[in-house]
């Protein structure tokens, strides 16, 4: 009678460990880049371009790489959302009658969820050399693109298949046609939900260093047109860190401090607006 | 209906038609590609010289990917004998101890874990796991390292793939009816015993599908990984060892990869490993999670 009791409280204590040390994780993770990055990040860090070379020069700062990783990531997620909106909505208007078709294209979206953007990056770069192309920013945007394509399918998906059928069906009774009620109600009614998904993609995009490592290059300079290069984020992270200079290495803890609240930023601004989602939802 | 909207109605369709088609063929293109250009290196080595031998001399002709392949196989496997046990032990508290309002404050800390970029990842590996590696955890065992080894490189990346497993893991245990908590802790068992000898069989396959998930995710992870693992081409002998993980090789070689001949081949080839051993571990996932919803339907015994 005593050991199972004893045992219930030992193992409720472990559980409690184990609870508390993945949230104690993340405050070291955010505090260690914050202790270290914050005091190389001042007005001048963000709003100048590295003078003498972002590797060897003591001095500038990493606009060229908060600018590049802006238009990269807004690039990226805007052309996605140009092929991954009317995809989702096709598995959710056009397929959903045939039961079938719908679970194989979410079945095979799982599929490539996982797949890692280095092996985009290297297919993207060798297609690039086999066209003759250089690293450029226009390279960068369609490989994050193609990376981040199935992953915002599938969350506007998952928001999509929220939406209760009698809606849709309500849409068609009144004389709708399929297009009609995949733009005008469906998407109006997910809005919030759609948004968080293209939200969550762009951070997947501005965080992602193995997929513009071959394809967007790194330039000390502000891209003024696509077919240049461009700096990102992680890379001016991933290249100076290594940098023998210690003023080189306090850009790359800086740019590290940017990237991580631009991403808290975006998680924070994803989840007030799903909850509004959940708000406004019309329930069935 | 008027004619310009039939137009316009007919356009909209093939719109999301052509998105769709477009979808499903890039990663057919992929794989061709992938293969296409990996098929150089076979010419004249035996693919089972490539895949166990542990010469890897690019610039005289000798593939050997054994090193790269061990590496990988070796960190990813570590990371998740550390991700795993804490997932698990932290999605049954959050599910059958915790309260409601403990499980709504965690989802908030679990999203953002899951979205720190690779490369903050690494940032943090450098300044927070590699000294705690070479300055205490190695010393206790009488070692002596840089600390740029295979054991960062497996507690960074078991980090990086706690969010995924656990979410996973929580959905699942969510999902089971709390009547079998409850007779079972009728009969006279503790919470304890019944999670242990009722909860976990019901929920095995669902957790299973989570572990292999991490295991995917954990496979192709580059950056991070990259920036603590040490990247020297042996078979690590120890956990203090550094080790060359296959990630890794494509990231840090592309540069000079044109020109030697068949490097490049050579690697599009680790590309190629790596996007087939992630699509087999999404197809077991994939194969664990409708196992579970079968039994949870009552379907299968």
């Amino acid at each position: 009678m005593k050991t199972k009791e004893a045992e219930e409280r030992v193992m409720l204590w472990i559980m409690r460990f184990a609870a508390l040390s993945i949230v104690l994780v993340l405050g070291l993770i955010i505090l260690s880049i914050l202790i270290r990055g914050l005091p190389s990040l001042s007005w001048d860090m963000i709003s100048q371009i590295p003078k003498g070379g972002f590797y060897y020069g003591k001095e500038g700062g990493i606009l060229n790489a908060i600018i590049g990783s802006l238009y990269l990531s807004a690039g990226a997620t805007l052309l996605a959302m140009i092929i991954g909106i009317p995809a989702a909505l096709y598995i959710n208007v056009y397929a959903a009658r045939h039961d079938r078709m719908a679970a194989a294209a979410r079945f095979f979206l799982d599929l490539l969820w996982g797949v890692p953007s280095i092996v985009y990056g290297a297919f993207a770069f060798s297609m690039m050399i086999l066209l003759g192309m250089r690293t450029s920013l226009l390279a960068g945007i369609v490989t994050v693109a193609l990376f981040i394509l199935p992953i915002m399918i599938r969350a506007i998906d998952e928001v999509l298949r929220s939406v209760s059928p009698g809606l849709s069906e309500a849409s068609y009774a009144l004389g709708a046609t399929r297009t009609q009620t995949a733009f005008r109600v469906l998407v109006k009614q997910t809005m919030p939900g759609i948004i968080t998904a293209i939200l969550l993609s762009f951070g997947r995009a501005i965080g992602d260093a193995a997929a513009v490592l071959f394809t967007t290059g790194y330039t000390d300079h502000i891209p003024t047109s696509p077919d240049q290069p461009a700096a990102t984020l992680p890379l001016a992270i991933f290249f100076q860190l290594s940098s023998p200079i210690p003023e080189v290495r306090d850009r790359a803890f800086a740019a590290a401090v940017v990237l991580t609240l631009i991403i808290l930023i975006i998680s924070l601004l994803a989840r007030w607006l799903s909850h509004k989602y959940e708000k406004r939802r019309i329930k069935f | 209906m008027r004619p310009f909207s039939k137009i316009r109605d007919k356009a909209a369709w093939l719109w999301m038609l052509g998105s769709m088609v477009l979808v499903l063929i890039v990663p057919v293109l992929i794989a061709y590609g992938l293969i296409a250009k990996s098929t150089p290196l076979f010419q004249d080595n035996l693919i089972v010289d490539i895949l166990m031998g542990s010469d890897w001399k690019p610039v005289r002709g000798s593939f050997g990917f054994l090193p790269f392949i061990a590496g990988s196989v070796y960190v990813t496997l570590m990371a998740l004998l550390i991700a795993t046990p804490l997932c698990l032990l932290t999605a049954i508290y959050l599910t059958h101890y915790a309260r409601k309002r403990t499980l709504r404050l965690m989802h908030p800390i679990i999203d953002i874990l899951a979205g720190i970029p690779s490369v903050v990842y690494g940032v943090w590996g450098i300044l927070v796991i590699v000294p705690l590696v070479s300055d205490t955890i190695a010393p206790m065992f009488g070692v002596s390292t840089s600390g740029y080894t295979l054991l960062s490189g497996a507690l960074v990346l078991a980090v990086m793939i706690i969010p995924f497993i656990l979410n996973i893991m929580i959905e699942v245990m969510r999902s089971i009816p709390e009547e079998l908590t409850e007779s079972s802790m009728a009969l006279g068992a503790t919470r304890w015993q019944s999670v242990k000898k009722v909860i976990m069989r019901k929920a095995a396959p669902g957790l299973a599908s989570a572990v292999v998930f991490g295991l995917s995710r954990a496979f192709g992870e580059t950056i991070a990984v990259l920036m603590v693992i040490g990247n020297v081409p042996k078979v690590p002998a120890s956990v203090f060892d550094p080790a060359y993980p296959l990630p890794s090789l494509i990231a840090n070689n592309y540069g000079e990869m044109l020109s030697i001949p068949r490097y490049d081949a050579a690697l599009m080839f680790a590309a190629l490993i790596l996007f087939v051993i992630v699509l087999l571990f999404n197809l077991a996932s994939r194969f664990f999670i409708t196992r579970y919803e079968m039994k949870q339907k009552g379907t299968l015994k």
